[in-house]
């Protein structure tokens, strides 16, 4: 049993997880559990996750990336994959893993600048839905 | 002296050692002179002087081999030391634009320039002279097909390292404009060549930070569904390590194959032309190209001058 963790940080609205080295199944799956409960916990509105330090990547860290991102998504938080090595990147998509659905930035800086514009345009946009209704209840 | 001497049919009888040896020079002046007055013997690609030395060299060779090695089997350590001589020539040789069947016939000449020496030697006794020419004649067929196999194997070597350079020329990865980088691609791709290019262009998106790589394929002859497959591949990792891949280029021609072949490229930003490409880059990195105020400054003079500067619009 592995006695490694990965550290969950929140700062701002934002969850960051740092996986510091290559992972097995068990922790990947503990990892997935405790980022949901601590997108309940904190109601933080995104996730980036960073895995520049990942060096190996089989199929079952490779789907649960993008589990991770689409359950996320349905509790209302903002998925980000950031810093994934030119290795890793070619063994995903010759695994055919190609990560629909997940965004992806090059660092962390970029990562929180797409988590930023992603989320203020979601505020604008539940403002203008708002701002309809309004209008069309008077 | 008779014909039970050779009993031992691997070695050569000691007349034939002893009259080589001793008329080595003979010989050698007999093929040089075989040589320079056949048809085949090209002046212009080698010159006397090392037509006289590399046959001087195996003919010495040659002899020392003879002399107490096993001539059927071509064993021991002097057929080593007349292989090596020989792979030398056969660079030599090949570097020279000789073709592998004139070098081979250059060894087997030296059969038929030998052929009067033996007749000399074995006037006594024709059952010899025809088991020890047997012999020679055995060995030579089996060092000119050396020659032939060795020159034609240098010659792949030397096709497997222009490869190996066209491999390394082909894939250069340019960087345009600060976190733009592009990849010209030039000719056919298999998959060697698309796996290298892949990893070039990957490794360099991780070192320039570049937010956008445009892959140009202006130079593809032709997209196949394989090529195809290969650009979605790349496409999908640029796209995992966080940036954005543009692929320009995309002719009349190839955007009818794709169509034809059912390729689906949704989701790949695809552009006609190289600039189009560039000019899309620079948006998306917030980043615009305006003239220069060309009123006061006269020189361009022409329209959309060539001066233009970059303004850099960071949110």
């Amino acid at each position: 049993m592995s006695a490694f963790k990965v550290p969950i940080l929140k700062v701002g609205d934002v969850l960051i997880v740092s996986i510091q080295s290559d992972i097995d199944d068990r922790t990947v799956l503990e990892l997935q559990q405790r980022v949901l409960e601590q997108i309940e916990r904190t109601n933080a509105r995104a996730v980036l996750i960073d895995i520049s330090l990942l060096e190996m990547v089989d199929s079952f860290t490779g789907r649960m990336l993008s589990d991770i991102a689409s359950m996320s998504s349905i509790m209302d938080a903002e998925t980000v994959v950031v810093g994934m090595q030119p290795a890793v990147a070619i063994t995903l998509v010759e695994l055919g893993l190609e990560l629909k659905g997940v965004s992806t930035a090059l660092d962390v800086d970029e990562g929180l600048r797409i988590l930023r514009d992603r989320m203020s345009k979601k505020q604008r946009g539940a403002r203008a839905w708002n701002d309809r209704h309004a209008s069309a209840g008077s | 002296m008779s014909s039970d001497n050779a009993t031992n049919n691997n070695l050569a009888n000691p007349r034939t050692t002893r009259m080589l040896t001793e008329r080595e020079n003979e010989i050698l002046e007999a093929w040089i002179e075989n040589r320079v007055n056949s048809s085949d013997f090209r002046e212009t690609l080698i010159s006397g002087e090392e037509l006289r030395s590399d046959s001087q060299s195996f003919l010495r060779a040659f002899v020392t081999a003879i002399a107490d090695s096993n001539v059927e089997e071509m064993r021991g350590k002097e057929f080593n030391a007349i292989r090596r001589l020989l792979l030398e020539i056969s660079e030599a040789r090949a570097a020279q634009a000789f073709s592998p069947s004139e070098t081979a016939f250059y060894v087997f000449s030296l059969k038929e320039s030998l052929m009067p020496f033996f007749r000399d030697e074995y006037r006594d006794d024709p059952n010899l002279l025809i088991d020890e020419v047997n012999k020679i004649s055995k060995t030579l067929d089996k060092l000119g097909s050396f020659i032939f196999v060795s020159t034609i194997k240098n010659r792949e070597r030397v096709i497997r390292q222009q490869q190996q350079d066209m491999l390394e020329l082909s894939t250069p990865v340019v960087q345009i404009w600060d976190r733009i980088i592009c990849l010209p691609l030039i000719g056919a791709l298999d998959s060697r060549r698309t796996q290298l290019m892949m990893e070039r262009l990957l490794e360099r998106i991780v070192r320039t930070r570049a937010e956008v790589a445009i892959l140009d394929i202006t130079g593809v002859p032709t997209v196949d569904t394989q090529v195809a497959n290969y650009l979605i591949k790349t496409v999908t990792a640029v796209r995992l390590l966080g940036s954005t891949c543009i692929i320009t280029g995309v002719g009349p021609a190839i955007a009818q194959t794709i169509v034809h072949l059912g390729i689906d490229l949704a989701g790949i930003i695809t552009r006609n032309q190289l600039s189009d490409g560039i000019r899309l880059a620079f948006e998306m990195t917030r980043q615009k190209v305006v003239p220069t105020s060309g009123a006061d400054e006269d020189e361009t003079g022409q329209e959309g001058g060539a001066d233009e500067r970059v303004q850099s619009a960071h949110s």
